[in-house]
């Protein structure tokens, strides 16, 4: 049984589930104590061991199934020949060339003749290992491995004989036993590759998407992206929504230093400093939601509004040549519905970011104090309007920092209509944004610091 | 070494019969558990909602084996001397004013300074030796002579230190005290950790533990909870309120009502001499299942369309 497990811890990895080796001595541990028997007592068994979260549960219990429910395990007359390994002969793989003497057509074409479905069960299992099967990535292989295994279980000498016999009812039979041999053996490589290869590609495909340009990522690739940000945005949160305290470092805080030190007639040889909140931060996000912007936007926004428990405020902002507000939208709507709703609003139009400016200051200046962020979100390209900088500084005077998220890489602001240079001297911090990566980075920053 | 209780423990079968015998109805898994985590000698990591039952399972093993069970609440800023062992600060220093005359004849008239530190380091540390020590739960533990049942109740409001410290307990069933030494379990105790997963735990922390997730259990098993736990009421009555509240389970609530919610309520109700399910009775006790008035407004609003559909025929009599 040793082999298996082994092809199932590599299939639950490809699931998703991580599994150190650590563990997979303990599984096995496990599975000796309880046995292999009773299929159910393995699956509760093997998931106490392995799947430490529900996420993991939930993908442990579809892996184990699907991987055990693969023919070989399924059906009673393969575990039969499984229990009894050692005496399924003679394998196709060292059949003698002239093994089609009588009969003809070597052992496949008996067991297919004689419909000995123990023998094909095994042979299938054993030759797909021998032609490395679990190490299946990807769908074009399929192909390949369903001829690999074919010829290890003695394709050849089957093929050959159909030949010999083309016209004779032992040939008819035969042709239509190997089509469905092919077909059964097709399905088993599928099956495989499902198990031991999709974890892998979905894994890639994320590494992948969350280095990509948020401005380049293609429509159908959305739905994904916004699982993504909100495992980020989950992470962030579960790490810093709950109460933090950090130390104020040179006020010592005598009570519990007595009792730390009193082991040495409270004389303090060790200190301990009092401590003070950290105070969750109360956003105030600007957003460009012109054409050039919108994409990053957007997911600026979903990052946001799935951190709920771990802000102390929030307060959303679209604009392209106005400003509106955009909360209420955010916080009623399903983000999916929201978004459109929000581009609909104010999108699409050319960005005037002074009359933006303006706009803000003349209504919502009151939400600014010393407790706040604003963030936003643009290029600074205004089409040369009047950039307002002055607003700017009033904001930035009145909030506790102004941080700028640009989508365009340094190099480029500043040139043409850009007005990134009158407004980089207010903000506290201005930073290249145009991946996930990038916006995981800022505002776990912005968490952490509080 | 094969001490009574270890014995019971012989069979996945015999744990879940022992479990039930103490008034507590295992599901497959956990009973999978608690026979794997003596076998393989590791702690089990229980996570759940609220009022599943993951305090009470720790209970129930302690009570069938007869084991002592050692309970230990996490809270924030839980450290070692209130988790592990404190020394005796005070009858140190009261025993060193007492002792203090006899310090001389102990020295003798050793000439010089030397003489008398090199005779001072002959009597040994003293002070520092077990009589001094405070033992705290988990030093209890471990030294419980017959084994014990240790309970380390919701790690997940420790502090991220803490869980750290617990790892050479966790893997070894040992703890190092500087002044002493190791000390190590002659009899492993048997260890459960709850968390209610308000912060994700290390990942070092779940390997070292068999990690069971108990979730609101299916109609069939929370009817036995309640013929177990309320062993005086009617059977019909029985398979009604079960079906009620999984129905109920089944709604956009703030707070579904878990299986300790459920007992409360089944035992209101044997109180109440009710019979059945009046429509008026539950909502006056909905208050019982429900923690939140906005859930308890949701419920009463379509409280008969919930009453006719549960379904009791789903559920067996026994």
């Amino acid at each position: 049984m040793e082999g298996p497990l082994l092809d199932f811890f590599r299939a639950a990895r490809s699931a998703g589930l991580r599994i150190s080796p650590a563990e997979t001595i303990e599984a096995a541990r496990a599975a000796a104590v309880v046995g292999f028997e009773d299929r159910q007592r393995l699956r509760d068994t093997l998931g106490l061991v392995l799947a430490k979260t529900i996420d993991e549960k939930r993908a442990y219990g579809v892996c184990f199934d699907l991987f055990f429910k693969r023919a070989s395990f399924s059906d009673p007359a393969g575990k039969a020949a499984e229990a009894s390994a050692g005496e399924v002969p003679p394998m196709p793989g060292e059949m003698p060339a002239g093994g089609e003497g009588e009969g003809g057509g070597g052992a496949l074409a008996a067991a297919l003749l004689s419909n000995d479905q123990a023998w094909l069960a095994a042979a299938i299992e054993q030759a797909s290992r021998e032609a490395r099967l679990s190490e299946i990535s990807l769908f074009t292989q399929v192909n390949l491995f369903t001829r690999r295994i074919l010829e290890r279980m003695g394709l050849g000498a089957l093929e050959r004989e159909i030949v010999r016999t083309r016209t004779a009812p032992r040939g008819e039979a035969l042709t239509q036993a190997r089509d469905a041999l092919r077909e059964r053996v097709r399905g088993f490589v599928e099956q495989n590759l499902l198990l031991f290869a999709e974890g892998r590609n979905q894994e890639f495909r994320a590494r992948m998407l969350t280095q990509a340009r948020l401005t380049a990522i293609d429509r159908r690739d959305h739905e994904r992206m916004r699982v993504l940000v909100r495992a980020m945005a989950h992470r962030l949160a579960t790490l810093y929504g709950r109460p933090r305290k950090r130390d104020r470092r040179g006020v010592l805080d005598v009570r519990r230093t007595l009792r730390r030190n009193m082991a040495w007639e409270a004389i303090p040889f060790r200190t301990i400093w009092k401590q003070e909140r950290i105070e969750k931060p109360r956003l105030v996000v600007l957003c460009d939601v012109s054409g050039s912007v919108a994409a990053v936007a957007q997911f600026l926004l979903l990052f946001l509004y799935s951190l709920n428990e771990a802000l102390a405020g929030l307060r959303a902002f679209a604009f392209s040549s106005a400003l509106a507000d955009v909360s209420d939208l955010l916080t009623t709507l399903p983000i999916e519905r929201a978004i459109p709703e929000v581009m609909a609003r104010s999108g699409f139009g050319s960005s005037n970011y002074g009359q933006s400016l303006a706009d803000f200051e003349r209504e919502y200046m009151h939400l600014l104090d010393s407790s706040t962020t604003v963030i936003i979100l643009g290029d600074g390209r205004g089409n040369r309007t009047d950039a307002r900088a002055d607003i700017l500084q009033r904001m930035a005077n009145r909030a506790k920092q102004v941080v700028w998220l640009n989508p365009e890489t340094r190099t480029v602001w500043g040139t043409g209509d850009s007005d990134m240079p009158k407004y980089t001297p207010h903000c506290r911090v201005s930073i290249t944004c145009n991946s996930l990566f990038q916006l995981e980075r800022v505002i776990s920053e912005l968490l952490r610091v509080g | 070494m094969s001490i009574a209780w270890q014995a019971q423990l012989d069979s996945i079968e015999a744990t879940e019969s022992g479990l039930e015998s103490a008034g507590y109805i295992p599901s497959r898994e956990i009973a999978t558990a608690v026979y794997l985590s003596h076998h393989l000698q590791k702690p089990i990591l229980v996570e759940g909602p609220a009022g599943v039952g993951k305090t009470e399972l720790a209970k129930a093993v302690s009570r069938w084996l007869s084991l002592p069970l050692i309970r230990m609440q996490c809270y924030e800023g839980l450290d070692e001397s209130k988790a592990l062992y404190e020394w005796k600060y005070g009858k140190q220093l009261l025993y060193t004013q007492i002792l203090k005359d006899r310090m001389g004849a102990a020295l003798g008239d050793e000439p010089g300074m030397d003489a008398a530190l090199r005779r001072l380091h002959g009597l040994s540390d003293l002070f520092f030796s077990e009589d001094f020590l405070e033992p705290r739960p988990l030093l209890k533990a471990l030294r419980s002579p017959g084994g014990a049942v240790l309970l380390i109740d919701e790690v997940d409001k420790a502090d991220q230190e803490f869980e750290a410290f617990l790892l050479e307990l966790l893997s070894d069933y040992q703890v190092s005290i500087p002044e002493i030494g190791t000390i190590r379990a002659d009899v492993p105790p048997i260890v459960m950790l709850t968390s209610n997963s308000q912060r994700d735990l290390g990942d070092a922390l779940k390997r070292r533990c068999l990690h069971l997730h108990i979730g609101l259990p299916e109609a069939r098993l929370e009817a036995r909870i309640i013929a177990s736990r309320v062993p005086g009421i009617d059977a019909t009555l029985r398979r009604k309120l079960v079906a009620f509240v999984q129905e109920l389970r089944g709604l956009d609530l703030k707070k579904l009502p878990s299986v300790s919610e459920t007992i409360d309520w089944a035992r209101v109700l044997v109180l109440l001499h009710a019979n059945e399910l009046e429509p008026a009775l539950v909502r006056e006790t909905l208050n019982v299942l429900l923690k939140f008035e906005s859930d308890i407004e949701v419920v009463a609003g379509q409280l008969g369309e919930l009453l006719l559909k549960a379904k009791p025929e789903a559920i067996p009599v026994r």
